[in-house]
């Protein structure tokens, strides 16, 4: 038998500077590549909010030789699946293919890494298109409070924006500035190549070479990210709004993903809301034995409780999230955190918490190890905040989490001056309030 | 076709689930086990349905099937609530049942070496379950907030509203997960009235796939659920669900929102229709192959009035509903229903192109290693397979079924269902003045 997670991986730098990643896998016959541009809303300033977002959306406007509407149509019909995503830290591109039929997806990446057209009628298309996603967010109270928090979290540094960017932006941003953007970033040096399936090493880095290796590489675009400031004090964000449920979030400091705190911090996470994955394409498992769950839902006080560590190039939050039964003020919520989180101070957790988060930590990692598109996910994803070594060694640095290190991170992070506590007050009276 | 079927893609069909490589049994009390392995990783799938969905509820009692499926695993004879989820959350594992229209269903998953912890479960809050009062009443409080959140969600709203327009008279028009005030009257009585009432061995499929062989797998079912000789309902049929008289329109405001949510269609084809492939690879050419088909390229790509334009096929046991959504700002809504309205007079008005239809076939050919690449994926096939009875040699046979397919079945399916002149049109955004 076989484990998906085992297999050794090749790693390339072609001579312009584009990082290739590399995972032969024969689980099924297919092949994913994810192409990884080290650019998000953390390279953005104010008045150009939402930018990495819009270019993410233009790269599916078309090049002089693959227009607009002719990829979907060769990618569906070839039974393959692809689609895009931006985030703080990356853009990345996708296409999970029968294998057969991967050149498709390495031919379309080659040539819009350099070669989109940015057509201004496409913009200015594509400009109400993005307006009404961002509106079908605001549709969301969860998304309206998230808004805020991280603009009270970050005041300095430029995960202070929502990706999807501020509206006022998203009226005022002009072709020119998303071709430059496209220009500044879009190049093989500030890009990662990962690719998992049923290939041969060899001959898949031949192809990968025939098409990117060409490609004029320049050099990775500088920026400098401007440091936050120590928080001194905890900050409180309140929004309201016509909506029945209330809703509390508790967001902290977090380490960055190679301090070793972060790893304790991961189990600490799985101790008070459960186990998750760190990928968005990953599993997660139901947290019923979670201490906050317990404490919260158990309680009577709210209806669901999750936490969310993410891995990021610059220190961002650990965030704890109830939705509060309705009829009740937010701040109940925040008394039965706080009680929680003063007995995780206040001494060491058992060790069987702590078996029980590794084995729940192995276990998802196994499940995640199963499909190719996870596989070259993580091929990627891991390179954006550290290198492919951080996931292969994740379990075993999970494996070495004592309870004193818990005790240790949890008073290193769980810090209420070095908190946003925000609150969604709903402003409609609750219909059933039990 | 047969010169066309020469440009669709080749599978490997001894790749694909068969009767060779899926086991099935029946139990003697009535319980259909399939299994297929895959060793790829050390892990299994087990996911499962029985008849006793919201059919089987009355009105009055909207959302019990789901709440009592919900509430299994709050307790049982042998073991507390706290118990329950700690013998799974300590593995790694996950195990969680719902209810819909037609079934109860469960699904779980978890590292092969666990297999018999996930099943007993299974057979332990099937049989024995005690819905005690404290957890039931958290229960509730749990689906009274997500009932709050959905009468607040705009595209939620549509839908029910959708569905309240579609189905007049019909067990469709009503929400599986029921209303806050029916829930809220629910007591620990009626949970244990309706499971005594429907649960039981007869009519439950349940579905391995993972890294145990197939015979293994099914004698590990019948170790677990092989004694359990209640008698029980089988799986209710619904009606039929008659086409509008004309068009219906109906509005919902909800304050505080910035986008509307807009739902149309009608009363679509059930899975046992014999042209029911026909429908759905017509239903790709209109709102889902490449970029959300040609509603996607109408109503976002061309006149950039939405985000997500699509749609949708959803037949099952009975006559789900056929359907296009978007999400427009309020000003746009009318720009966007004329032309989802235009893209249905056409799509019914003449056959599809031939291009458009070799493209879709190519596609549902193409994309069955993707589909079917996960434990999870093989397991949805199999319950697929069984529940409207395609037979185990149905996915070797899908590429020939979808290959026959012509642009003639898709105007008539296309025509026999949807009638532009005749939709129910449901939508639910901020108030007209907001707009």
């Amino acid at each position: 038998m076989s484990r998906a997670g085992d297999q050794p991986i090749s790693r390339t730098r072609l001579e312009n500077g584009l990082e290739v990643r590399l995972k032969e896998m024969r689980t099924a016959p297919l092949i994913s590549s994810w192409l990884w541009y080290r650019v998000g809303s953390r390279n953005e300033r104010p008045g150009t909010t939402g930018i990495s977002h819009w270019v993410e959306h233009m790269q599916f406007k078309g090049t002089p030789t693959f227009p607009a509407g002719v990829l979907d149509r060769a990618i569906s019909r070839d039974g393959g699946t692809w689609n895009a995503g931006t985030w703080l830290d990356w853009t990345v591109y996708y296409e999970t293919m029968p294998a057969g039929r991967i050149d498709l997806a390495l031919d379309l990446e080659a040539d819009r890494m350099v070669n989109s057209l940015f057509e201004p009628a496409e913009v200015e298309s594509e400009r109400t298109v993005i307006i009404s996603e961002r509106e079908g967010h605001e549709n969301e109270p969860g998304f309206r409070l998230d808004e805020e928090m991280q603009a009270a979290a970050f005041r300095v540094h430029s995960y202070h924006h929502e990706v999807i960017g501020d509206m006022a932006d998203l009226h005022a941003i002009t072709r020119d500035d998303l071709y430059a953007h496209y220009r500044n970033y879009y190049r093989p040096a500030n890009a990662v190549l990962a690719l998992a399936g049923d290939f041969e090493t060899e001959d898949m880095l031949e192809r990968v070479r025939q098409r990117f290796g060409s490609l004029d590489g320049g050099t990775a675009p500088a920026f400098e990210s401007r440091p936050e400031p120590p928080q001194r004090g905890e900050r409180q964000v309140v929004v309201e709004g016509p909506e029945e449920t209330p809703i509390l979030e508790v967001a902290y400091r977090a380490p960055e993903p190679t301090d070793s705190a972060f790893y304790a911090l991961a189990v600490l996470d799985s101790v008070l809301t459960g186990a998750s994955s760190f990928s968005p394409y990953g599993s997660g498992l139901s947290n019923k034995t979670s201490r906050l769950y317990r404490a919260l839902v158990e309680g009577g006080v709210a209806a669901a409780v999750s936490g969310g560590l993410a891995a990021t190039i610059d220190p961002y939050l650990y965030s704890l999230r109830a939705t509060i039964r309705p009829g009740q003020p937010p701040e109940v919520g925040l008394q039965v955190i706080d009680d929680e989180l003063a007995r995780l101070q206040d001494a060491p957790i058992s060790q069987d918490e702590v078996d029980k988060a590794i084995k729940q930590a192995k276990a998802i990692f196994a499940y995640d190890s199963e499909s190719i598109s996870n596989q070259a996910f993580w091929l990627g994803y891991s390179e954006m905040f550290a290198d492919y070594g951080w996931f292969e060694s994740y379990l075993d640095e999970i494996d070495k989490v004592t309870p004193e290190d818990l005790l240790r991170a949890a008073h290193q992070v769980l810090v209420p001056a070095q908190r946003v506590v925000g609150m969604f007050r709903p402003t409609l009276e609750a219909v059933n309030g039990r | 076709m047969a010169a066309k079927s020469k440009s669709l893609p080749k599978l490997d069909v001894s790749s694909l689930p068969s009767p060779e490589t899926i086991a099935r049994s029946q139990l003697e009390n009535g319980i259909v086990v399939l299994a297929r392995a895959n060793f790829a990783s050390p892990s299994v799938v087990i996911a499962g349905y029985l008849p006793a969905g919201a059919l089987f509820e009355s009105p009055e009692l909207a959302g019990l099937a789901d709440m009592t499926a919900s509430a299994l695993m709050r307790g049982t004879e042998q073991r507390s609530f706290h118990e329950i989820y700690q013998s799974i959350e300590s593995i790694g594992a996950s195990l969680r049942f719902g209810a819909s229209s037609h079934a109860a269903s469960f699904r779980g998953k978890s590292l092969v070496a666990d297999l018999d912890v996930i099943l007993n479960l299974i057979a332990e809050v099937l049989t024995e379950p005690t819905f005690p009062k404290k957890a039931v009443e958290q229960l509730q409080g749990e689906h009274l907030t997500g009932l709050a959140l959905r009468d607040q969600d705009t595209r939620a709203v549509a839908g029910m509203t959708f569905d309240a327009l579609a189905y007049p008279n019909h067990p469709y028009s009503i929400p599986s997960d029921g209303y806050r005030e029916t829930v809220a009257a629910f007591k620990r009585k009626d949970l244990k009235a309706f499971h005594k009432r429907t649960y039981g061995p007869s009519g439950l499929v349940l579905a391995i796939v993972g890294a145990i062989e197939p015979q293994a797998a099914i004698e590990r079912v019948r170790q677990a659920l092989g004694g359990w000789a209640t008698k029980r309902s089988t799986m209710l049929m619904v009606p039929d669900a008659p086409a509008l008289a004309r068009t219906e329109r109906r509005s919902v405001e909800l304050a505080g929102k910035t986008q509307a949510d807009l739902v149309l269609g009608c009363p679509g084809p059930r899975r046992s229709e014999p042209d029911y492939l026909a429908a759905a690879l017509g239903n790709s050419v209109l709102g889902r192959f490449g970029l959300m088909g040609r509603i996607g390229d109408s109503v976002r790509e061309r006149a950039g009035l939405a985000y997500y334009a699509y749609s949708s096929l959803n037949g099952g046991i009975g006559p789900g509903p056929w359907q296009i959504a978007a999400g427009v700002n309020p000003a746009n809504v009318d720009r966007a229903l004329a032309l989802c309205v235009e893209e249905l007079e056409r799509f019914v008005g003449e056959p599809v192109t031939e291009d458009e239809l070799a493209d879709v076939q190519a596609n549902f050919i193409g994309r069955l290693p993707l589909q079917l690449e996960s434990n999870d994926g093989v397991a949805g096939a199999l319950l697929h397979v069984e529940r409207h009875d395609l037979g185990l040699d149905y996915y070797p046979r899908y590429p020939q079924l979808v290959a026959e397919v012509t642009r003639q079945q898709i105007q008539s399916v296309a025509g026999r269902f949807l009638d532009p002149a005749r939709l129910a049109v449901a939508i639910a955004g901020p108030p007209e003045k907001a707009a």
